[in-house]
This record gives C-alpha cells, sequence and structure tokens, in this order.
C-alpha cells in the first residue's frame, strides 16, 4: 500500500498516539527539572515518535516488541497504560513494574512488550528468543526489536541477526538511527553511514526510511510483517532520525552543533504528519487540537495518578527475585 | 527400579525424558545435535535422532545469541536447555544469564518469569588448559536471581537437570566433563532431586568436609586415607550451591567442631569463602579449630599435566589440612 492511500483514520490514531508520546514525553522534561520528582535519568526519544508508532501501528496486540533505555514511545504505542508508566518513572509502588525498573527498563507484558533492556544491543539476542518461541509454536505472530545506531556496534547484534537470518524467524530488527551514540556521532561510532546495508551480510533485506515520516514507516513496516508472517524470516529497518534531546536530561548536547538541531526541528515528525492532513483536508484543526487537549488531559491524569501513588515500603525491595517453588527453595 | 548409567548417559536419559513428557521442552547449543565427538557418553548423543532439527538445535557458535535464544523463549512460555561448550566461554554469554536472566524478572515487579536450563561443561583435568578449564561457579552465585546446581553422581545428574528444566526460575546445570564416563545406579522415570539439599556422603565424627562435584571424589580418597588412622570424617555433598542449604552444613559442623571445605576452583573470593564465612557467623561456639578452605592455587589452570595436577586439590592436601585441625583440639 501507498503511504498516501493510508486511510484516514489510521492516519488519526498515528497523529493521536504520536502527540500522546511528545506530551509524554515533555511532561518528563518539566518533571526533571522540579527537585526530586524523578529519579534518575530521563532518557527521551523528542523528535522520534514516528518509528514507535509507524512500526508498532503495524503490528498485532499479540505480536512481542523488545525495547531499550529509549523506551517510552514504544511502550505507549503498543499500548500501555500511561498511568502506570508515569508511577513507575516516579518509583511508585503502582507503577508498571512496582518500583523495580524506574524510568530505565520498564517491561509491560500486559501489551507483550516483554523485555526492556540498558544493556546497548542486548535486546537483540532476546528478541531472537521471543521469535524462535513463535516459530516453535507456528504462530503467525512477529518480534521487533527497536535499538539504536550505537548498538549496531554490538558484537550481540550481530550475533543475533546471523541468527535470526539462518533460522529464518520471524523478527523485524528496527535501528532507530537518530546520529547518536552518547556525544559520539553517527561518523564516529559507524564504519558505514547506511546501517541498512549490512542486512545484505545476513541475507535478509534491509531497507533506510525517513524516520520522521511515520506514514513510510508504517508502510515498510506492514511490508516486512508480511513477509515475516508468511515465513519468509527476518528483516532489518533503518529510520533515519534525529535525537532532538541529549542522551538523557542531564545531557546538555555541548557537542552538538545547533544549526543542525535546528534542521531537524523543521523534520518534526508529528508536526509534518499534521501539516499533511491539514493540507489534504482529511481533519480540520479544531479535530485535532481536540485530540491535543485529549492527550494533555491523558498525562495530566497520569501525572496526579503517579504523585497521589505511595511509594514502596523499603522491604519490598526483597520480593519479585524468584518464583517460588513448593517447598520454598 | 534402577539402571547403570554413565554420568553422561544419565544426562541425556534426563534431557529424553523432558522433551518426551513436556513439548515446551528444546534443546540447544554447539553441536548438541550432531558433535565432534560420536560418544554415547556424551550428554545429547542421539537427541537429534530421536526428536529432530525443530527440538534439538545446532547453532552457530554465538554464546551472547545462544543464552539469549533461551532468555527470550523462556519468557514466551518454552523450557529451552541450552549448553554452553566449556565454562570459560560462559563469559560470552555471561550479559545475557546476568544481566537479563537472572534480573529481568525482578525488573518486571515479579510479571514475568524465565524458565531456563543452562547447561555448562566444566572441569580442570582434561589437558585443555584455562580457556577450556575454569570453574566459574562462584561468579554465578554471586549474581542474585540465578540457581546454580553442581552434580557429582549420575543419580544426581538426573535429579538435578529434571528438577533444573522444571524449576520456574533460571538455572546454571554445571556438569564436570571428566565424570561423563563415570558409572552409576540411577534412578529410572521422572526421578527429580529438591535444589538446596545437601547429601551427608560419609556420616563421621571428627570433621566436616564441604564439597561439591568432582572434588567428591577427593574428598571421599581423603576419607578413606584418615579412618585408616582413626580420623573419621564427615562429607557433605552441597549438590547445589544457589540456593544453599545452610542447615545441613551447620548440622554437620556442630556435630564435629571442625571444618574443611573444598573445591576445584581457585581459593580466592572462591565459594568455599560464604560457606567458610557462613560458619564463623553462625556456628563460630561450635568450632574446636580454625576453618581450613583446600582449593585451586590462584592462577589460571596449566596445561602441562604435572602442572595441572599441581593445580587440583589432592586427596593428599585435604589429609593434611584435616589432621591440621584434628591435632589443634
Amino acid at each position: 500500500m501507498d503511504s498516501h492511500k493510508l486511510p484516514v483514520s489510521l492516519k488519526k490514531t498515528m497523529y493521536e498516539k504520536m502527540v500522546l508520546i511528545r506530551t509524554f514525553e515533555e511532561k518528563l522534561v518539566e518533571l526533571s527539572q522540579q527537585e526530586k520528582r524523578v529519579p534518575g535519568m530521563q532518557i527521551l526519544a523528542n523528535g522520534q515518535e514516528a518509528a514507535a508508532v509507524g512500526i508498532i501501528e503495524a503490528l498485532r496486540p499479540d505480536d512481542v516488541i523488545v525495547t531499550n533505555h529509549r523506551s517510552h514511545g514504544h511502550l505507549l504505542a503498543k499500548g500501555a497504560e500511561p498511568r502506570y508508566l508515569m508511577a513507575e518513572i516516579m518509583g511508585k509502588a503502582t507503577g508498571v513494574n512496582r518500583g523495580k525498573s524506574g524510568t530505565l527498563h520498564m517491561a509491560v507484558p500486559e501489551v507483550n512488550a516483554l523485555m526492556t533492556t540498558t544493556v546497548v544491543g542486548a535486546g537483540a539476542p532476546l528478541a531472537v528468543g521471543a521469535a524462535f518461541a513463535q516459530q516453535y509454536r507456528n504462530e503467525s505472530n512477529v518480534t521487533v526489536v527497536f535499538f539504536g545506531d550505537g548498538a549496531a556496534a554490538e558484537g550481540s547484534v550481530h550475533e543475533a541477526m546471523n541468527l535470526a537470518a539462518l533460522w529464518k524467524l520471524p523478527i523485524i530488527f528496527v535501528c532507530e538511527n537518530n546520529c547518536w551514540a552518547g556525544a559520539q556521532g553517527l561518523h564516529e561510532h559507524c564504519s558505514i553511514g547506511n546501517i541498512a546495508r549490512r542486512a545484505v551480510a545476513y541475507g535478509m533485506p534491509g531497507e533506510s526510511v525517513d524516520g520522521n515520516d511515520v506514514e513510510k514507516l508504517y508502510t515498510l513496516a506492514s511490508k516486512m510483517v508480511a513477509r515475516c508472517r508468511d515465513a519468509e524470516g527476518p528483516a532489518l529497518i533503518e529510520a533515519k532520525t534525529y535525537r532532538m534531546r541529549g542522551h538523557g536530561e542531564q545531557d546538555h548536547q555541548h557537542y552538538v552543533d545547533k544549526k543542525e538541531l535546528q534542521r531537524w526541528s523543521q523534520l518534526c515528525p508529528v508536526k509534518r504528519l499534521k501539516d499533511k492532513m491539514l493540507s489534504d483536508s482529511l481533519v480540520t484543526q479544531a479535530e485535532l487540537q481536540a485530540i491535543d487537549s485529549e492527550m494533555e488531559a491523558k498525562i495530566n491524569d497520569a501525572v496526579k495518578f503517579a504523585d497521589e501513588s505511595p511509594y514502596p515500603l523499603p522491604d519490598e525491595a526483597l520480593e519479585n527475585l524468584w518464583v517460588a517453588v513448593k517447598g520454598g527453595r | 527400579m534402577m539402571a547403570l548409567l554413565s554420568f553422561g548417559q544419565t544426562v541425556r536419559d534426563a534431557l529424553d525424558l523432558a522433551m518426551s513428557m513436556d513439548d515446551r521442552v528444546f534443546v540447544a547449543g554447539e553441536g548438541v545435535g550432531v558433535s565432534i565427538h560420536y560418544d554415547p557418553n556424551m550428554p545429547t548423543h542421539g537427541l537429534l535422532e530421536k526428536y529432530g532439527p525443530k527440538r534439538v538445535k545446532d547453532t552457530p557458535v554465538s554464546e551472547a545469541a545462544i543464552a539469549g535464544l533461551a532468555v527470550g523463549a523462556s519468557t514466551m512460555g518454552l523450557r529451552p536447555v541450552v549448553e554452553i561448550m566449556f565454562f570459560p566461554f560462559i563469559t560470552l554469554a555471561t550479559d545475557m544469564l546476568v544481566n537479563h536472566a537472572a534480573k529481568l524478572r525482578y525488573l518486571s515487579g515479579g510479571k514475568s518469569s524465565f524458565p531456563l536450563t543452562v547447561r555448562v561443561k566444566a572441569g580442570v583435568n582434561f589437558s585443555a588448559g584455562c580457556q577450556h578449564s575454569h570453574n566459574l561457579e562462584a561468579w554465578l552465585a554471586h549474581s542474585p536471581g540465578l540457581k546454580v546446581v553442581f552434580p557429582s553422581t549420575p543419580a544426581d545428574a538426573k535429579g538435578l537437570l529434571l528438577n533444573a528444566i522444571f524449576d520456574p526460575n533460571p538455572v546454571i546445570v554445571i556438569e564436570e566433563l571428566m565424570l561423563y564416563w563415570m558409572n552409576g545406579e540411577v534412578p529410572e522415570g521422572d526421578y527429580r532431586i529438591p535444589f538446596g539439599e545437601a547429601r551427608i556422603i560419609t556420616p563421621g565424627q571428627d570433621c566436616t568436609v564441604v564439597s561439591y562435584g568432582g572434588a567428591i571424589y577427593t574428598a571421599m580418597e581423603a576419607a578413606k586415607d584418615l579412618s585408616e588412622e582413626g580420623v573419621s570424617l564427615e562429607v557433605v555433598d552441597l549438590r547445589s550451591l544457589v540456593p544453599l542449604d545452610k542447615t545441613a552444613i551447620l548440622e554437620s559442623v556442630r556435630k564435629t567442631g571442625r571444618l574443611v571445605v573444598l573445591h576445584d576452583a581457585t581459593k580466592f573470593a572462591g565459594f568455599g569463602a560464604e560457606i567458610a564465612a557462613i560458619v564463623a557467623e553462625e556456628a563460630f561456639d561450635a568450632l574446636k579449630a580454625p576453618v581450613r578452605r583446600v582449593a585451586a592455587p590462584d592462577i589460571p589452570v596449566p596445561l602441562s599435566p604435572p602442572l595441572e595436577k599441581f593445580y587440583r586439590p589432592s586427596p593428599e592436601m585435604v589429609v593434611e589440612a584435616v589432621r591440621s585441625i584434628v591435632r589443634m583440639g
């Protein structure tokens, strides 16, 4: 399907989800500037919402995602409740992982966001395991793993891609190339400018796509997912985008060229979809404003819920390590 | 009913039984299907012929991917049993085991589980040098979230492995290569040994020797030698290091008043230090003499036979250690 022929309802849904993510993360920017509101470093994906939404919208609820330290967008796009994510980020007992994870490694098994890892590149072998289980049980479900351009330098990603291609596993490797690995730009950490080309080495399709164009991402993901469901094996998608904020909120990007940042801000994926829908007369300004307000209300509700939630009791730290075994060992 | 089997055949017996009882069980690793060693005493011999390539997966030489496969497949509901060919190679899988298998359930706040088994070949006396021989059980035991078991007999190999496969948590089963050819009586059928239950191999009055794995036979030889001079040893085989049967250790020390800890791994920060510390903390009043540790010197395992023999703790060293504390009082 050509991206310009996508149904209007889908475009609206994708707009709504991108706004949800953007609003959620802008709230986190605000909270992280306040004393003791959110523990640890907030690692945000402002400007990268299209990859999360475009790819995940091409999935079914039963499909699995594996994400990383920059996970909020992926989790929200997969359907995680903002309330429980916000509470987790604040370290509250009502958090999606009871405060054990905090902002960094939230897993939401309820929406099949089964594993989240902050060990860069480690998601790829984990996802191979999930995809293997899908193949083993002859399911038509697929697994998507999100990682960055920095992770593409990890040996674990190579091992995972080789094994996935060898066994024709139903897995989509999604590299969100945001041009930065910490403070190192792409040309400083990557031997090849185009990460999708690495797919050739594993005998799987690999395509680069404008990572700030949610419609193109959806269209490409749909194509790759369909191959996977037909047991044609894995694929690599490189979403070319940009990390609009620092690695984390304490990183003020002293090493980033402000003109470059300015250039990419013109390519904001939320604004692009909005402008396009308006110029194609698919929606009215009022409709979009209604969506924006609704998402803002949702995030304000999440913050309120999280603020009002209690912290876990200190000795709850001892819980949740083991699955209990009869006899207690 | 009992059968006379080698240790290696027993491991295969357990794998075969688990696979026949439960379709979720699969076996993966380097050469688990077709091995360079055509030997019926090797633990996966014949499994490929019986269960086919869907359930007996020969993998590329990719330890991180093998371990990731286990982690991801286990949280999807399968029961992976993967093999790491030699203990030092587990360093290549350590991120998957220590940061993921062990931690992802905790990070999920108890929502996810990872019922996987890793079998690893260990031991120090097969002339392969320090990159094939290096007992790292202390590293694994030091990582909360992993269970670690170390069988010494064919019957224990079966009972502990079957218990591992059906335990809802990640378990590392350490198998000493040189024990594969040792024969023993093994219970037939679904025989499981609960974890955390040490076994008193020889009851004695004068000194407790706590050990595990192949070092048990060193302890037993020492016990035989010492019995000729009227000293009776109580040899305690831990069988599982995590969970640890503290009760059995403390009861034995309270009876004998003396403790020697023995293992083939190096001494400094080894697992024996934990046993010694537990006894010092919880049974100091029962000790008639200082605790002694008999362990390998703090060097890599050398390959040349006389050097390797020097490395491995001998029955004579145990006899000396026991004599030194029995004489004290």
